[in-house]
């Protein structure tokens, strides 16, 4: 056979192929179709239209929203090194074995069962309200600054447990066999167990990181205007909820990218790696 | 008497209440080939991470050139930089290529420039037929591979003392009588090799010391030709014929 010509077998799962890009088309077709044709039948559609899908509002709102959200992406962007890092301190800790580190395991285990006990909204106004309280001058009086250091507390205890059932997750066999080739414990933990732990969790720290990215809006509870508090502003003022639906647009703008992009560089990762996929 | 190499002293090894290893004694001359062969389950992987203090023990005395590396407290860091080790199930590290693999402790642990520690182990990865595998993963590998990819890294460690938990056991027939010659030419150049195998041909054929383990205590030591010609223990014997009749020897 020449290169260039397809052999029956690759002609045969082409069709195949074919056929279900067809199906799963004509499905997605069908499902959109009847929500266009069904949900404006229902009795109070007229009135959720204009109070929720009102495109002059949404015009108006978009850019101030915009604006406003950039506070949410400043919080986050300076929260996550922090949770990262402290959340990385913490695991590594818990999964130390001298003894001499006992009462560093002992505080690591109250301070992830603390933090993740309680509510992170209240964490908010504890610290949020409770340390300024006690009247430092600025900048450390600032609000905002409490409410980050807030959530940073919070998810940092989070992720510290994803990060750990990813280091318990790399088998003790790769340990021994850095251990045999004389690499200390911190080195074994560096080269050997980190890397591949932190492959293995960031699916689901990448879901932490979505949640803190809505989270991060719980901090106007406690004063700053960011993208949620002048969206209430905006529906208060023009009595139209249609602003929500713009702030919820702009979340998805933001989360959606991320969460495909890292979906797509860790099959780039995997495929680079591994053995090939099983059928 | 030149002091051995090794020398082991009444180990004892317990996982729970089970006893792996039961006062186990043996000493290895240096640049020696020693051979513990032995039923599956017997202890011999255990006495080999014991002697690479990958394993605490809970009796007994080890030692390495006559000072006692077993003491609490003793750095096992510079005890496994002397002694390498090669795993049964390989365990090369997933996320590495070959070359990295061999490459992140004669960086880390030895300090060698980058350059010099690819040269190295591209040198290794020639003489065991991987010259094309530097940038697979270990995962995109046969078996076969795999394992002399294993071989390679502890190799490249210039160990003193190579414990080797049955290497051969991934291997083809010609494989295994490469890997035949490699240990053979790390003996010439003095390395001391402890070796656990069920292959029996090989024991017989490379070592000068051969020891059967059975129920975790070595039940008969001595040269090939002692234990495979003449085993005194019936046990020994028992197993031998077992070996034989699986057509293994
Ligand atoms: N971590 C462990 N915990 C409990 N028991 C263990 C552990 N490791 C090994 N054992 C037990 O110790 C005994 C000896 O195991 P070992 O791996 O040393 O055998 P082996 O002689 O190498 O066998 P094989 O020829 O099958 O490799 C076995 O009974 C095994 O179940
Ligand atoms: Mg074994």
């Amino acid at each position: 056979m020449t290169p260039g010509s397809l052999s029956r077998r690759q002609i045969f799962e082409r069709a195949q192929r074919r056929k279900s890009a067809v199906i799963a088309t004509a499905s997605s077709a069908i499902v959109i179709a009847l929500i266009v044709a069904l949900v404006p039948k229902m009795p109070r559609w007229d009135r959720v239209r204009t109070s929720f899908f009102n495109a002059e509002r949404f015009r108006d709102s978009f850019p101030r929203l915009l604006h406003a959200f950039i506070l949410d992406i400043k919080i986050f962007s300076w929260s996550v090194p922090f949770i990262v890092a402290l959340a990385l301190l913490v695991a590594i800790t818990r999964n130390s074995r001298s003894p001499a580190l006992l009462p560093l395991r002992v505080a690591a285990i109250v301070y992830t069962d603390i933090m993740r006990g309680v509510p992170v909204l209240l964490w908010i106004y504890l610290i949020g309200f409770g340390v300024p309280g006690l009247g430092m001058d600025r900048p450390w009086n600032s609000p905002l600054l409490w409410g980050s250091v807030a959530l940073v507390l919070t998810y940092a205890a989070y992720v510290a447990e994803v990060f750990r059932a990813g280091i318990e997750g790399v088998h003790e066999s790769q340990r021994a066999a850095a251990r045999s080739l004389g690499l200390s414990n911190m080195q074994s933990l560096r080269f050997v167990v980190l890397p591949q732990a932190i492959r293995r969790v960031i699916p689901p720290l990448m879901n932490d990181l979505v949640s803190l990215q809505k989270d991060v809006a719980l901090v106007s509870l406690i004063g700053p205007v960011e993208i949620l508090r002048q969206a209430g502003i905006d529906k208060s003022k023009f009595a139209n909820f249609t602003p929500y639906l713009a702030a919820a647009a702009i979340f998805l703008l933001l989360t959606i990218p991320l969460t495909r992009t890292t979906d797509w560089l860790l099959e780039r990762e995997r495929r680079r790696t591994s053995a090939t996929r099983v059928r | 008497m030149t002091t051995p190499k090794i020398s082991l002293r009444d180990i004892t090894k317990r996982f729970d209440a089970i006893t792996v290893l039961d006062a186990v004694s043996l000493d290895i001359e240096s640049g020696s080939v020693v051979s513990i062969i032995g039923p599956s389950g017997s202890g011999k992987s255990t006495l080999l991470r014991c002697i690479n203090l990958l394993e605490h023990i809970d009796d007994g005395e080890l030692l390495l050139d006559g000072t006692d590396i077993s003491i609490p407290g003793f750095d096992p860091n510079t005890v496994r930089r002397r002694i390498g080790m090669v795993f049964q199930s390989y365990n090369l590290f997933p996320h590495m290529s070959v070359l990295d693999n061999i490459t992140l402790a004669l960086r880390r642990v030895l300090g060698l420039s980058r350059v010099i520690a690819q040269d190295r182990a591209r040198e290794l990865l020639t003489r065991f037929a991987l010259d094309d595998k530097e940038n697979a993963f270990p995962d995109q590998m046969s078996g076969g591979q795999q394992q002399r990819a294993a071989i390679a890294r502890a190799v490249a460690m210039e160990p003193e003392v190579l414990l080797l938990d049955e290497i051969t056991s991934a291997l083809d027939p010609e494989l295994v009588g490469e890997v035949l010659d490699v240990v053979r030419e790390l003996r010439s150049t003095g390395m001391t090799i402890v070796l656990a195998t069920h292959e029996m041909g090989f024991a017989r054929d490379t070592s000068d010391l051969v020891c059967v383990l059975d129920g975790g205590r070595i039940i008969e030591s001595g040269s090939p030709a002692q234990v495979f010609g003449a085993p005194q223990q019936e046990r020994t014997q028992q197993f031998l014929q077992r070996v034989i009749n699986a057509g293994r020897l």
